[in-house]
């Protein structure tokens, strides 16, 4: 079972980079240039997506994938 | 604690939970007024304002919350949880009331924003502080058999905050009318906190303080900074992050697809009545919120980890059929009109603001076969001077559902708060559980409000724009990729639970 908790850490790993990627490019970015465009909710709503919440997922993802890839979560 | 009698325990959640559950109140209150505070305070038409108005909803409904929780959780890991929890108490209660009082735009122009949006951060601050700090001192005063169960009774409070809020602005709304309650009488919920706060003071301040952090500082056990003993060791962030990863981020959005995307999906992607969605929930609360304890209980009896993945795999597996029967239910879509009922009254008056301009308004009113009521207004600003191009036209529309449709659509409202209970009722013994003594107000406060404010907040405005991208895009079941966001966050969250999280450590006396 441990094998598997390590192996898995290689998934958290792309994960984190796939959602950094979905994050920027389809919601992020999108909202943010509609913000500059004149939409003062979409600006706001893209700054939170682009400054909070991505380098949240993709931060934590990444620290969690490379613990488990070195066996921080292994158990007895 | 421990050894304490159940008299004495109750005694400790009734305190606990009901100042918690007024907490709740006021944070949700301004949620379920918020369209009557941006007419008040953000003005749509003043670009500055509606900035304002976006930032006091997200940056202090989700973003400010686990800075609080940072905040308060090292207050509380140094000089006490009682103490501390008194102060969100507090804070909370004196920035609710001070809402009711600000002068509105229209008065005291941009200083009304100003201090709206600087009420509402306080506000989310004092809601980062005290969940953590309730939680934590009901699990120090509960036995280690019983744990989920009495804190499942805080778990509650969320639910019953929202729902009071909603309780208390229908009752006002009714009691003085439309009109007074849009003029004024919207101040009142916000009156009526410090009234609820004085009594919840009064209760907390003859408490005592949690028997384990009492102890723990009298031998010295406790740390200097909880900050750095708590994510600067890598031994507790590691656990930290499981706590955030592997449970509340999954609970945050099932929380929130339950309590607000219910609610504005039905409000906004099918057109519902707005006061009919806010009895349908009322409703499904009132039902739902006896089970937070049945699980909480179930918790001690077969653990925390089954109950709270249970809850996320059924809630990801039947998410898509319930949002599809929603829309089938409360849609117009498939509704047989009844031609010869239809009416249609157009009036004519000068805006106000340019008496040469005039106010063209439609009112449609349909009726269908099934006794659903579908009334549409639709406002039109003609322009006298012919040269200037006339904004897009206002609609508002909002259909009234037959009984038996009401029914339907609480009883699928309340299976998702089944979900909720499922993975929020023990999900406060589980997180008192991982953490030591001395940093445990500080540990398990950041990655619930992160979970809850941030994955879960920000659940419904991620939702509405995943659905509005593909209704553009043409999509024929756009009503149903909002729902991707909890499914895929939950799913994650699942598999991360299920991996690693072991849930046998039921200890929390070390």
């Amino acid at each position: 079972m441990n094998k598997i908790r390590r192996i898995a850490g290689i998934l958290w790993l792309a994960l984190s980079a796939i959602a950094g990627y979905i994050s920027i490019t389809s919601i992020g970015l999108p909202k943010f240039n509609s913000g500059l465009a004149g939409n003062q909710s979409d600006l706001v709503f893209g700054i939170i997506m682009l400054f909070i919440l991505t380098p949240l997922i993709v931060g934590s993802m990444l620290i969690f994938g490379y613990y488990t890839l070195s066996g921080e979560y292994d158990r007895e | 604690m421990l050894g304490q009698s159940n008299a004495a325990i109750r005694k400790v959640i009734g305190a606990s939970s009901v100042g918690t559950m007024i907490e709740w109140y006021d944070f949700y209150i301004f949620g379920s007024l918020a369209p009557i505070i941006s007419l008040k305070f953000f003005p749509q038409d003043n670009p500055t304002a509606a900035f304002l108005s976006t930032l006091a909803t997200f940056a202090a409904g989700f973003v400010v919350r686990p800075f609080g929780a940072l905040f308060f959780g090292r207050l509380g890991d140094i000089v006490g949880r009682k103490y501390t929890f008194m102060m969100t108490l507090l804070l909370m209660g004196g920035a609710t009331f001070l809402i009711g009082c600000v002068p509105g735009y229209e008065t005291i122009g941009f200083m009304a924003p100003i201090l709206v949006l600087i009420l509402r951060l306080l506000q989310g601050l004092a809601l980062g502080g005290e969940y953590g700090g309730a939680a934590t001192y009901v699990a120090e005063h509960a036995p280690a058999e019983s744990r989920g169960y009495w804190t499942s009774w805080i778990q509650t409070t969320a639910t019953l905050g929202l729902f009071t809020s909603l309780l208390v602005i229908m009752l006002t709304k009714s009691a003085m009318g439309e009109k007074d309650f849009l003029d004024w009488g919207w101040r009142i919920p916000f009156w009526v906190s410090i009234l609820m706060i004085g009594i919840s003071y009064l209760i907390r301040r003859n408490m005592k303080e949690s028997p384990l952090f009492a102890k723990a500082k009298a031998a010295g056990e406790t740390v200097s900074n909880p900050l750095t003993a708590s994510f600067g060791n890598k031994l507790n962030f590691k656990y930290v992050l499981l706590a955030l990863l592997g449970a509340t981020m999954g609970q945050g959005v099932i929380w929130y697809t339950g309590h607000y995307y219910a609610m504005s999906f039905l409000k906004t992607d099918c057109g519902v009545d707005a006061l009919q969605v806010e009895k349908m929930m009322t409703w499904a609360f009132v039902f739902g919120t006896p089970f937070f304890v049945l699980f909480g209980w179930l918790s001690d009896k077969i653990g925390r980890k089954p109950v709270m993945l249970a809850g996320m795999l059924i809630a990801i597996l039947s998410y898509f059929p319930i949002y599809r029967t929603m829309y089938s239910f409360a849609s117009n879509g498939q509704r047989i009109e009844i031609t010869e009922k239809t009416t249609v009254a157009v009036s004519r008056e000068a805006d106000k603001k340019n008496p040469a301009d005039s106010v063209i308004t439609t009112i449609t009113h349909k009726e269908f076969k099934d006794g659903a009521v579908l009334n549409e207004t639709r406002t039109v600003l003609k322009l006298a001077d012919t040269t200037r191009e006339a904004p897009l036209a206002k609609i508002k529309t909002a259909t009234l559902l037959p009984a038996s449709t009401f029914r339907m659509l609480v009883l699928l409202i309340f299976i998702q708060i089944i979900f909720v209970t499922m993975v929020y009722g023990p999900i406060a013994a589980f997180l008192v559980e991982m953490f030591p003594t001395k940093i445990r107000y500080t540990s398990m406060s950041l990655p619930y409000h992160i979970g809850n404010g941030i994955f879960g907040g920000l659940m419904p405005a991620v939702a509405t724009y995943l659905a509005t991208t593909a209704k553009g895009n043409g999509n024929p079941d756009w009503f149903l990729q909002g729902i991707w966001y909890p499914i895929i966050i939950a799913g994650v969250c699942f598999v991360i639970g299920l991996l690693y999280i072991d849930g046998k450590d039921t200890n929390v006396e070390n």
